[in-house]
């Protein structure tokens, strides 16, 4: 069972409950698709991925970025049971995607740069650490009924 | 994953020429964000006095961090050679486990998406992320 301080909840309802999922979604996953150009290996139906700009300007991508924060949204409602929350969506990340679970941790790093961004100086040293610990709950319970 | 592209280099140089005059606070935010975020990190640094992010000391070694990547930035043609009396320093005297510097060189990038939120683009995150990658490896180059 993961134990989050008063600060960590809050800091997390907070950051979600202000952020606009069709805007970041879309620019954590494209921005994945640009600094990691490996992990275009899950999109080959998604159309024209040749370049950052074709990666930023693609519908799929953006609907696809925006399905993900939606799916966080489940980890920041349940910050006290996430691998039961996440259970499902780890077996169909594994079994029907076969996605290698290091690529979460590289769209967290993408996720926690432009929430960096966004909020600038309010995203003190703190309020990344907590944002980071609750990230590595979402990928690890997103890896765990790998097998 | 450490040869960078003209383009790369290019990509650095430019994003370098823009935020190079904020380099200290740079390093002092990337140093104290990492202390905080990864308190493992803060073994290396028992010596200290005072840890906390807005100490002198975390001041003082975000500068000379930072005065290490600016210099790098102009070996970027060859960093190993250009490096290597640094990386003999951090293999013999300071021996830094290398996975830390992939922890410091994230830190350094979330400070600039912070300080830079619409520079700090996609195209320029990678480029930044393979040298600071580089940088890393150039610095390991003498450990073993």
């Amino acid at each position: 069972m993961v134990e989050w301080t008063d600060f960590e909840r809050a800091t997390i309802q907070d950051i979600f409950s202000k952020m606009d999922y069709e805007v970041v979604g879309p620019a954590a996953l494209s921005r994945c698709l640009v600094v990691y150009p490996w992990t275009q290996r899950y999109f080959g139906n998604f159309g024209n991925l040749y370049n950052a700009a074709a990666i930023m300007g693609n519908p799929n991508v953006a609907k696809h970025g925006t399905i993900i924060l939606h799916g966080l949204d489940r980890g920041v409602k349940n910050m006290d049971n996430m691998k039961e929350i996440y259970a499902e969506l780890s077996v169909l990340h594994s079994e029907k995607l076969h996605v290698d679970p290091d690529n979460f941790k590289l769209l967290s790093d993408c996720l926690t740069i432009v929430v960096a961004a966004q909020l600038g100086k309010a995203f003190t040293g703190e309020v990344q650490a907590a944002f980071q610990k609750f990230m590595a709950v979402v990928v690890s319970s997103l890896g765990r009924q790998y097998h | 994953m450490t040869t960078l592209s003209a383009k790369d280099k290019e990509v650095v140089k430019a994003f370098w020429a823009k935020v190079s005059g904020k380099g200290e606070q740079i390093g002092t935010d990337a140093v104290a964000r990492m202390l905080t975020v990864y308190p493992q990190t803060k073994t290396y640094f028992s010596h200290w006095k005072d840890q906390s992010p807005s100490s002198p000391s975390v001041r003082k070694h975000g500068i000379t961090v930072m005065a290490g990547v600016g210099d790098a930035v102009t070996k970027i043609d060859d960093l190993k050679g250009g490096l290597l009396s640094l990386s003999e320093l951090h293999a013999f005297t300071l021996r830094v486990d290398p996975a830390n510097f992939k922890i410091l060189s994230h830190n350094i990038m979330v400070v600039m998406a912070i300080m830079f939120p619409k520079d700090f683009t996609p195209e320029v995150h990678v480029a930044m992320d393979k040298f600071l990658a580089a940088l890393s490896l150039a610095l390991a180059e003498k450990y073993r």
